[in-house]
């Protein structure tokens, strides 16, 4: 075991990191790029793992598990911090008593999220300690580290990724657990766990003194580190953009920070005045800049490294020649391509999703929309999805509208994001007498962030059974009356039933039936085909927007339509839209 | 092709659409290389492009690699399982990289509906573009092997001609990337590819 090297992202990384560092308890809801963390964390022996059903509940049940003296682990994506920022503002105060270390896993350049937040401004403003791996080895090292800090100082600590750094492979080199050495016992200490006034202000003072140690400990821990070589240039960095960094400028001398918050004052000034010029290379906010520059430090940053996106090696070799005074030439690439048909993520074929929102556009109602894979649906040709804000907001939103007077709205949203946070939004239309028409599109899985299981699939995360709710039963005891199931494969009776729930003056939820199909393995399908004698070249089959359907040139101006039979799953909402009967099954 | 024999990073870029198994492709290639006793690193694509949208892997490996992204102007290989996507990240392939492309066309839902055009010419667009380029037929050689999913692994075969590693290697790799029903059929796909040329 001693020398076992294994390939691992940072993902599969952080998950050997909380098994080595001797974690009990690790909680999560899934969100790229984030999810394989507690995925990978499953398959280790003696850590109780489990999806929460959003992140709130993750850390508020980490918190406890770490009182009770378990190490713990919290895994999510960036905007899950937001949902868990309640009990992040105040763990600080209460402490913990085995280590916790929340892993955040921030996406710029918004591969697969809404918005690129830099939760790093989290560490600053919740008064907690931050790490900041650059490869899969630090990844795995620093849940130790965190778990370490986090017991010594009595403070939960971020681990914060970034899709380059959960994503990416590296050699990591193996170690043995290290087993939590606490007894689970949870001890009667309300000065330290009771957050009443009178305490909590006892805590709050005492956390200022808990940044004052961890403030001397920045500045000497190992993983904060000076890299002296040419002394003309000087480059403070971290994260990511480190490993860009050494690419682009081999001969620099570094600081590179792997713990970032707090910040290290002492080594930043020692580092300061070794090197002629200072430049901090780091991604999206400039939070170690403007530190830098209120300790009075000359220092260069946002002028040549972007605040918005992701940066790469060519980004920085462009900063490089700016820094420089040289003039920018474009680089010459290999020959002039013309444009390219562009080709967006699409819904699959045979998704159940596709059969709602082709009669959500013939009803002809706005669509207030949430966080899912039928987000893209927002793209032509089904061009039925008006907003997205964030999880629960499908709901919420909708509800909104209808109190102001704007009755022409649905709200839809998916299975697991209606536990994640549109219970309370669906509860909040019952309770303030709402009308709205709510419609839950029920695939039976965590589809997008790849299928993970939630409180309506009746497993977990281990595969295990459990209770299995449901959708509709929830919604009666909040009270709603109109409750409806509907087969999104059938259009015809989906428009209807939307035309009913939508005129209808009561609130109401329709739940889709059907589950997500990439799920539906092992099933013969018998896919469709068109019979090109009937077929009129009309291209109203081409409105549902599914890949397995392409529009073909028979001569210079006919055109007609035929049928990718590898793809076609045979869900048939094609041969439903279809105004010649042209598409068949054998 | 043993550059990196004196130190310096050689990079592979796999382009595809999403579905088509590229991450299982970088999996391969990248544990070959560190079997083979080089550092390496690679770079996934995870979440929303899935979907059927365009995916890249990308690899580097020698003897210290720092970023897991490559440069544009700087891929030593392109591995592409659909020709539009090799067009598509051209620009990051070097001036006298190798192309290996699966002679496999899958139109983007923006040609399907109408919107716009499959370059005809895309074989030709290809030949313009890269010096050295094979096109492979492997969907047809996949399919003829009795699964078309291992096309990509017919791809792997063909690029080991010019990677320095053992083919031993290759196969063990391969064999531990793969659930055990599958197994044989994929080392027959990477044969089929290194046996190519």
């Amino acid at each position: 075991m001693k020398n076992q090297k294994e390939l691992l992202s940072g993902n599969e990384a952080i998950a050997r990191g909380a098994y080595e560092s001797g974690v009990n308890f690790a909680a999560g809801y899934p969100g790229t790029p984030s999810s394989e963390i507690l995925e990978n964390i499953v398959n280790y022996p003696g850590i109780y793992a489990e999806w929460s059903v959003n992140e709130k509940v993750a850390l508020e049940s980490a918190a406890g598990a770490s009182w009770a003296g378990a190490r713990c682990i919290v895994t999510m994506k960036h905007v899950g911090l937001n949902v868990a920022s309640d009990p992040l503002m105040t763990l600080p105060y209460v402490g913990v008593k085995g280590g916790l270390v929340i892993v955040v896993a921030d996406d710029p350049s918004m591969h697969s999220s809404q918005n690129e937040q830099d939760s790093r401004n989290y560490a600053k403003f919740a008064k907690v300690p931050l790490l900041e791996p650059s490869d899969s080895q630090e990844a795995k090292d620093f849940v130790k580290i965190g778990i370490e800090i986090s017991e010594k100082y009595d403070i939960p600590v971020i681990l914060r990724s970034t899709t380059r750094i959960s994503h990416s492979k590296g050699i990591v080199k193996l170690g043995t657990r290290e087993e939590n050495p606490h007894k689970i016992h949870f001890e009667k200490n309300p000065q330290k766990y009771v957050t009443v006034p009178a305490y909590a202000r006892v805590m709050r003072v005492k956390l200022e003194e808990k940044i004052k140690k961890l403030k001397k400990l920045t500045n000497r821990i190992g993983i904060n580190k000076i890299i002296l070589n040419n002394k003309r240039l000087g480059i403070i960095t971290g994260s990511i953009s480190y490993q860009y960094a050494r690419e682009v400028f081999p001969d620099a001398s570094f600081l590179k920070l792997g713990m970032s918050y707090p910040f290290p004052d002492e080594l930043i000034r020692k580092f300061a005045s070794l090197v002629k010029k200072l430049v901090v290379i780091e991604e999206l906010d400039p939070i170690l800049e403007e530190h830098i520059r209120s300790l009075g430090i000359k220092v260069i940053g946002k002028e040549v490294i972007p605040d918005i996106g992701e940066l790469n090696v060519d980004i920085i070799e462009e900063a490089k020649l700016k820094l420089s005074g040289k003039k920018i030439v474009k680089k010459k690439v290999l020959k002039k391509l013309p444009d390219l048909p562009k080709r967006p993520p699409v819904l699959c074929p045979g998704c159940p999703h596709r059969g709602i929102f082709y009669a959500l556009k013939k009803c002809n109602v706005s669509v207030v929309g949430d966080i899912g894979c039928y987000s893209l649906a927002t793209y032509p040709p089904l061009e039925s999805l008006d907003s997205i804000l964030c999880m629960g907001a499908g709901i919420s939103a909708c509800h909104g509208m209808d109190k102001v007077g704007y009755k022409n709205v649905v709200g839809v949203l998916g299975d697991s994001t209606f536990f994640h946070s549109g219970m309370t939004s669906l509860l909040d239309i019952a309770y303030n007498k709402g009308a709205s028409t709510i419609i839950i599109l029920d695939n039976k899985t965590t589809a997008m962030t790849g299928h993970q299981h939630h409180p309506g699939t009746g497993k977990t995360i281990k595969d295990e059974e459990t209770v299995h709710i449901s959708i509709g039963e929830i919604a009666r005891a909040f009270g709603i009356k109109r409750v409806r199931e509907v087969n999104p494969y059938n259009v015809e009776e989906t428009y209807k039933v939307l035309k009913e729930e939508i005129s209808s003056d009561e609130p109401s939820v329709i739940i889709t039936t059907e589950p997500c199909i990439l799920n539906v393995r092992g099933v013969e399908v018998e896919p469709c085909y068109i019979d090109a004698d009937l077929c009129v070249g009309c291209g109203a089959c081409l409105k549902v927007g599914c890949p397995a359907l392409e529009k073909v040139l028979i001569t210079d101006k006919k055109f007609n339509v035929q049928i990718n039979t590898v793809l076609c799953t045979g869900c048939e909402i094609c041969c439903q839209v279809c105004k010649v009967n042209a598409i068949k099954k054998e | 092709m043993c550059k990196q024999d004196n130190g310096e990073t050689v990079n592979i870029l796999l382009a595809g659409v999403g579905g088509q198994g590229i991450i299982l492709a970088s999996t391969i290639i990248s544990m070959a290389v560190m079997e083979s006793g080089y550092d390496v690193k690679n770079n996934e694509v995870h979440g929303m492009a899935q979907r059927g949208g365009s995916v890249v892997c990308q690899i580097r490996f020698g003897k210290k690699v720092f970023s897991p992204l490559i440069k544009k102007g700087s891929a030593d290989f392109l591995i592409a399982l659909e020709k539009l996507e090799a067009l598509r990240y051209a620009d990051y392939l070097k001036k006298d990289g190798v192309v290996i492309v699966n002679n496999f066309k899958i139109s983007p839902l923006t040609v399907l509906t109408g919107q716009s055009q499959y370059p005809a010419n895309i074989d030709e667009m290809m030949e313009e573009t890269f010096s050295h380029l094979h096109i492979v037929d492997g969907v047809k050689l996949a399919q003829d092997l009795g699964d078309v999913r291992t096309s990509n692994v017919i791809l792997i075969g063909l690029l080991s001609h010019y990677l320095p590693f053992k083919k031993e290697v290759w196969i063990n790799v391969i064999k531990k990337s793969v659930k055990e029903k599958f197994r044989d059929i994929n080392v027959k796909a990477f044969e089929i590819g290194r046996e190519m040329k």
